[in-house]
C-alpha cells in the first residue's frame, strides 16, 4: 500500500478575505442562505466558492468547532475570522453570522404569530426542512474524498465513519459519548499512524 | 397572549447568569442546552409558557441564520411577557449574549493554542482522527432530520425529497437556494 502524504498543511487556500468588511458581509451572506443550518453553506460558499479555506481545513475547523462547547457555525466563523484578522477579525465574522440573521428571525416571530396555523405555512416549513436534511448529507458526501490523504490509512477512516454513522444515526446514543469514544481510539490510531511515518521518514 | 410576568433587576440578572451557566455545558451545539433552559424558565420560574417555548425553537429551525437563534427568540418570548418590545429586544440580547461569552471565550483561546502548535504530533492526530468522525456526523445529522418523519405510507415524498436533495447537492452546484425554495413550494402545495 502507498504511504499517504505526510500532511494536507501542504495545500495552502487560494484566497483570503479582502478586509473586514467583506468577512462581515460575506459571513451575513451565507448566514441568510443557511435555511435549517449554515454548515452546507459555510462549506459550499467558503471552501468551493470564495476558497479561503481548503477542504481539509475545513474538516479540521469543523472537527474542533464540534468538541468545543457553544453554537458550532459561530465557533467556526470565530476561528476563521481569527485566522485571517486576529481578535478583530474573529468579532467581525460572528457578528455577521448573527447580527442580520437575528433581525430577520424577530421579525419572522413577529410576522408568523399571524400565520403559524395556516397549512400551507406548515407546509412549507415541512418542505424547507427536508431539503435541509439533504444539504447537510451531502455536505458530509462532499468531504469524503479528503480521507485518501488521511495518516489513518482509508480502511480504517472507512471503519471509524461506518461506526460513528450506526451509533448516531441508527442506534441514538450521546453525541458527546460518541465523540469522546469514537474520537480517543482514532485520536490514538493516528498517533500511532504518524510515529511510524515519522520513523519511516528518519530511515529513508 | 395575554401571559405576563414582573421581572426585577435580580431576576434579568438570575436569567443572564443561566444562560452564562449553561454555554460550557453547550457541547454538540447550543441545542443541546434546551431542556434544562425549559426545566428552569418554564418549570420553576414560569416565566414563559410551554407553547411559548416550543415555538421559539420550531421557527428558529425553520429560519435562515445559526440555529442558536432560538436562544434569542426565548429571551424575545420572555421578554415580551415581562411588557412589551422594549424588554423583548433587552431580553433577547442577555439570552444570546449569556450563551455566547463563556463558549467563544473558550474557543478562542483553545483554537489559538491549536494553531500554535499544530506540529504537534498531537494536535495532527487529533485533526487526522477526527476527519472521518465529522464526516460521518455529517450525514448522521441529515440522516436524523429525515428519520423523524416515521410513518413511511405518509412521508414517502419527504424522504424521496431529501433524497434528491442530497444527489443534487454532492454532484451539482446548483444555488442551495433554489432547492430550499422549491422544498418551500412543494410543501406548501401539499405535495410532501
Amino acid at each position: 500500500m502507498k504511504a499517504p502524504p505526510p500532511s494536507a498543511a501542504l495545500q495552502v487556500p487560494s484566497n483570503r478575505p479582502g478586509s473586514l468588511r467583506d468577512l462581515f458581509w460575506s459571513f451575513t451572506w451565507l448566514a441568510l442562505q443557511g435555511f435549517g443550518g449554515v454548515l452546507a453553506v459555510v462549506q459550499r460558499e467558503l471552501v468551493e466558492r470564495k476558497q479561503w479555506l481548503t477542504r481539509d481545513e475545513f474538516i479540521e475547523d469543523w472537527a474542533v468547532a464540534q468538541l468545543l462547547p457553544g453554537p458550532n457555525v459561530v465557533n467556526l466563523s470565530l476561528m476563521i475570522g481569527d485566522r485571517y484578522f486576529g481578535w478583530r477579525g474573529a468579532m467581525v465574522a460572528m457578528a455577521g453570522m448573527l447580527c442580520f440573521p437575528l433581525l430577520v428571525v424577530l421579525a419572522l416571530a413577529i410576522a408568523f404569530s399571524g400565520v403559524a396555523g395556516h397549512p400551507s405555512a406548515q407546509g412549507a416549513l415541512r418542505g424547507m426542512g427536508a431539503v435541509a436534511a439533504g444539504l447537510i448529507a451531502a455536505t458530509g458526501l462532499k468531504l469524503v474524498g479528503a480521507l485518501k490523504s488521511n495518516v489513518m490509512g482509508l480502511r480504517a477512516c472507512w471503519g471509524f465513519a461506518a461506526c460513528v454513522f450506526v451509533a448516531i444515526a441508527l442506534l441514538r446514543w450521546p453525541l458527546v459519548w460518541v465523540l469522546l469514544g469514537a474520537g480517543s481510539v482514532a485520536f490514538a490510531w493516528a498517533w500511532r499512524q504518524l510515529g511510524v511515518l515519522q520513523a519511516r521518514g528518519e530511515r529513508a | 397572549m395575554t401571559f405576563s410576568i414582573q421581572l426585577t433587576a435580580v431576576d434579568w440578572l438570575a436569567m443572564f447568569g443561566h444562560f452564562l451557566s449553561l454555554s460550557l455545558l453547550a457541547v454538540g451545539g447550543a441545542i443541546t442546552t434546551a431542556p434544562d433552559m425549559h426545566r428552569y424558565l418554564v418549570l420553576d420560574k414560569a416565566w414563559m409558557t410551554d407553547a411559548q417555548f416550543v415555538s421559539s425553537i420550531a421557527l428558529a429551525q425553520a429560519a435562515p441564520g445559526p440555529n442558536v437563534l432560538f436562544i434569542a427568540l426565548i429571551g424575545w418570548n420572555l421578554g415580551l411577557n415581562a411588557g412589551g418590545w422594549a424588554f423583548g429586544l433587552m431580553s433577547a440580547l442577555l439570552a444570546l449574549l449569556g450563551t455566547l461569552i463563556p463558549s467563544t471565550t473558550l474557543t478562542f483561546a483553545a483554537t489559538r493554542w491549536g494553531h500554535r502548535n499544530r506540529e504537534r504530533r498531537s494536535v495532527r492526530a487529533f485533526k487526522q482522527g477526527m476527519a472521518p468522525i465529522v464526516i460521518a456526523l455529517l450525514i448522521a445529522t441529515g440522516w436524523v432530520l429525515t428519520a423523524a418523519h416515521t410513518d413511511t405510507r405518509h412521508d414517502w415524498p419527504l424522504w424521496l425529497l431529501t433524497a434528491v436533495a442530497t444527489i443534487v447537492v454532492w454532484r451539482t452546484r446548483i444555488h442551495l437556494l433554489w432547492l430550499l425554495g422549491l422544498g418551500a413550494l412543494l410543501g406548501a402545495f401539499g405535495l410532501v
